[in-house]
């Protein structure tokens, strides 16, 4: 659905950044604010690839560590990490990666669907791939890689 | 938004307001209190919803409404005797007229059967007693509810007596000696109607001869009102003695020439309707406003909820700024300046007093919410054939506006399951020795910080051994399970059950108890049963006063702070060596006074770490779960008493077993909030349903 979206409306901005080696990106209208690494408390019981949450201002934000969350070493994150706030429906998360590179501008018939690859994380996560100079960029599937809200089961 | 429709908003708001009054007063009608005051109430709130439809061109509303006024009228003037049947189908007319609120707030379609079936009744009311008293002449109609509405109901016996009074007030000095004051005797005087006051300044003396503490001045009233002379008598209660009074009654004919000069315009056809029903709105409020009821006059204003969220939402951070800087302050160790000091305390009184009476705003008591569940009753009454009395208690009782209107659906639920599923038929009450009308009980009530509601039924009572059959049968635990009669009255809150042997529309519609609780514990509440076979059962809901702040205990434990509420704390204490017994393989119990509690440890029970610590290097929380079962909950250490705001989890991340909600401490960072319960039903393992299902 989110792909047919970004064909009617041509052109998009995407922020881009980087876990380990790789580059990925977010459609730049979901993303609020970009921050510094600040230690999160720990919730009991939850998945890994949940760093904690953070105080954002009075709101509670669940930290997620997308190295993590798509298959990687978990994080050992610093101070020069950062955490990108972005948005889903009214689900708000923070997303930690290594850092943020850039801002694109890429039409929508240059997205390309994710090929078709072995590992399940980049099949769920990732919604297509762009090629940017020499590098691949993967577009980051903001829905899956959220923690399901418990509230919306019920 | 267009002024037309923010008035037609405010109409529906009110229509809400007036259909709670009638409901109650119809309700205290029924139970045999008619007195002037609650007919009139009764009779008020139709009117004001028939003038305000008319107004909006609601025709079916208007129509409607106007065949009830017309009923109660008749019960006003005393030509119709108040007795079961008429009240019975008064009541069910209050939900028609309810439901054609909805419909012409809302749109779609409306059964007309079902309203045109009700005006036949109503009808059918005011011809049985038609005779009684003289004859009005719209009795003289047929029944068709078209030629009804042919003339208008401000006809003469619609302005009950309205008395003048002339009212001669002369307080004596005594009478400022002890306090009190005129104004307020005056305003007193407004509240019963119309007050015109008269100030007689003739006796106050020149300057020189002024002595400062005798009383010079006195009053001359008129007022207009449909209370009785005893009631503006009781005006002066208080002062009696110490004033001169002369209360007389002025002659009633000059007091009815006003509504006698209404019914003129009657004879007008329909063409003059309209503008008089919306004449009649101010008409009608000013009455409401001037009429019988002191208490229905308090002074409010109507302000939009996000406002006041967004209020709500800023004294969170207040609070949370003042306890940051208060903590700033200590860091910086300018704490020894007794003025800083003094004004952080001061910071910390008025900061709480704030979000106190902001949380004043949300607060609402629970009676429009026990009001829609006599009307569920009703419908299930009807439905299953029982004779059923709801009986409300604490309906006084306030709680925030969130909690009540989540409250609404699982209620709903649970009271139409006390009926269905809890109370015998009329012939089986009969013959268990009990009187045929059986009876639900709805309470509120404040405990400690929380309140409670109680559903409560003198039905069959849970029959133990067939919820069990019924279990083993669904595969809910295994055939050989050994459970207590609580663990057995628990597994109606698990998924998938229903004692229901025939899946009646009414209750058993695939949800059941186990949504109940999980809405329940959504709210941060817990639901209990009690139930005794015959006697019946008694469903209790324990919730927050407020979704919005609680008082707790910061403690520390693996490196974590965390909040435990301090209500289900009893008493703090540190170990000693030998107090502590292992009981089985995995499991600790602390020796208290002479009994032995479980002990949990808190760090190893929400997996902060792998191994139980020494007892010894902890502290011990004596908590008591809402079912009354004692745990003592371990932590690292204590580290401060406050009050917190609480944040959700729920809204960015999802429910987290053990942990109740978050919140943001002095330092800026999140600490959570623990769930004692919780915490101590998946410890013990075996009262959580869930949990049994794993073990089965």
């Amino acid at each position: 659905m989110a792909d047919m979206e970004l064909k009617a409306s041509g052109a998009r901005e995407y922020i881009t950044f980087r876990i380990g080696a790789q580059y990925y990106c977010i459609d730049i209208m979901s993303v609020r604010e970009i921050r510094g690494w600040t230690p999160a408390t720990q919730l009991p019981r939850a998945p890994g690839f949940v760093r904690g949450v953070i105080n954002l201002r009075g709101v509670v934000l669940p930290i997620i560590d997308l190295a993590d969350r798509l298959g990687f070493d978990p994080t050992e994150p610093t101070a020069r990490h950062v955490i990108i706030v972005a948005q889903t429906g009214r689900q708000v998360v923070g997303l930690l990666v290594d850092a943020v590179s850039d801002i694109i501008n890429m039409p929508a018939e240059k997205v390309q669907p994710t090929p078709d690859v072995g590992s399940e994380a980049a099949r769920a996560f990732v919604l297509g791939v762009m090629a940017i100079d020499d590098r691949m960029i993967s577009l980051i599937a903001l829905e899956s890689v959220m923690p399901t809200l418990a509230g919306e089961a019920a | 938004m267009d002024p037309m429709q923010a008035i037609k908003v405010t109409f529906f708001q009110e229509c809400e307001e007036q259909l709670g009054e009638l409901e109650t007063g119809l309700l205290a009608m029924q139970e045999g209190s008619v007195d002037d005051e609650t007919v009139n109430a009764v009779f008020r709130a139709v009117h004001s919803i028939k003038g305000g439809a008319g107004a909006f061109k609601l025709d079916r509303l208007v129509k409607f409404a106007h065949v009830f006024e017309t009923t109660l009228d008749k019960i006003r003037n005393g030509a119709l005797a108040p007795a079961n049947a008429v009240m019975k189908t008064m009541l069910r007319a209050a939900d028609v007229l309810a439901d054609l609120v909805t419909v012409s707030r809302e749109g779609g379609a409306f059964d007309d059967t079902r309203s045109n079936e009700l005006i036949a009744e109503l009808n059918a009311h005011c011809d049985e007693k038609a005779a009684v008293k003289e004859a009005h002449p719209e009795e003289e109609g047929d029944n068709n509810p078209f030629a009804a509405l042919g003339w208008e109901p401000v006809s003469l016996s619609l302005e009950p007596e309205i008395n003048e009074y002339l009212i001669v007030f002369r307080p004596k000095p005594e009478l400022y000696a002890k306090g009190n004051e005129t104004t307020r005797l005056m305003r007193e005087l407004s509240r019963l109607g119309a007050l015109t006051v008269h100030c007689e300044i003739a006796d106050v003396p020149l300057l020189a001869n002024f002595e400062p503490e005798q009383s010079y001045l006195s009053w001359r009233a008129t007022l207009r009102s449909h209370q009785d002379i005893a009631a503006v008598q009781a005006v002066f209660e208080f002062v009696d003695g110490d004033c001169h009074l002369d209360i007389e009654p002025v002659e009633a004919s000059e007091a009815h020439a006003e509504p006698v000069a209404e019914v003129a315009p009657e004879a007008a056809p329909e063409a003059v309707e309209e503008p008089k029903a919306a004449a009649s709105v101010p008409r009608e409020a000013a009455k409401a406003e001037a009429g019988g009821q002191g208490n229905a006059t308090q002074n409010t204003i109507r302000v939009d909820l996000d406002r006041v969220d967004r209020l709500i939402n800023l004294v969170g951070e207040l609070v949370i700024n003042q306890a940051m800087l208060t903590q700033r302050v200590l860091e910086a160790g300018a704490v020894k300046n007794a003025s800083i000091a003094t004004g952080l305390d001061d910071l910390e009184h008025l900061t709480r007093e704030i979000q106190e009476s902001v949380m004043a705003i949300r607060a609402q008591p629970v009676r429009p919410l026990f009001q829609r569940m006599s009307r569920i009753v009703r419908e299930i009454a009807d439905a299953t054939g029982k004779n059923v009395r709801l009986k409300t208690e604490g309906e006084g009782a306030e709680v925030d506006r969130t909690v009540i209107e989540r409250l609404a659906d699982p209620l709903t639920h649970m009271i139409r399951n006390a009926v269905d599923h809890g109370l015998e038929r009329p012939d089986a009450r009969i013959a268990a020795g009990k009187p045929a009308q059986g009876e639900v009980r709805l309470s509120a009530a404040h405990k400690s910080g929380r309140v409670v509601i109680e559903i409560a039924d003198d039905g069959r009572g849970i029959d133990r051994p067939r919820v069990k059959a019924i279990a083993i049968k669904k595969g809910l635990i295994a055939p050989d399970a050994q459970l207590t009669d609580g663990e057995i009255d628990n597994l109606l809150f698990m998924p998938g059950f229903s004692t229901a042997e025939t899946v009646s529309n009414i209750s058993g519609r695939g949800v059941g108890m186990d949504v109940v609780k999980r809405s329940i514990q959504a709210l941060g509440g817990r639901i209990a049963i009690t139930s005794k076979l015959g006697h019946g059962s008694t469903f209790s809901l324990s919730l927050p006063l407020t979704l919005a702040v609680l008082d707790g205990m910061v403690v520390r434990v693996a490196d974590q702070t965390l909040v435990v509420p301090l209500n289900s704390i009893l008493e703090t204490m540190k170990p000693k060596p030998g107090e502590v017994y292992g009981l089985g393989p995995d499991t600790q119990v602390i020796g208290i006074r002479g009994g032995f509690t479980p002990l949990i440890d808190v760090g190893y029970a929400l997996g902060f770490r792998t191994h139980r610590a020494d007892p010894m290097s902890g502290v011990t929380l004596l908590i008591e779960t809402e079912g009354g079962v004692r745990s003592a909950l371990m932590v690292d250490a204590i580290q401060d008493q406050r009050q917190v705001v609480i944040k959700s989890l729920e809204s960015n991340y999802g429910h987290v077993e053990g942990i109740a909600a978050a919140t943001i401490l002095g330092d800026g960072r999140i600490a959570l909030i623990l769930d004692t319960d919780a915490i101590v039903h998946s410890s013990s393992g075996r009262n959580s349903p869930s949990d049994m299902l794993l073990a089965g």
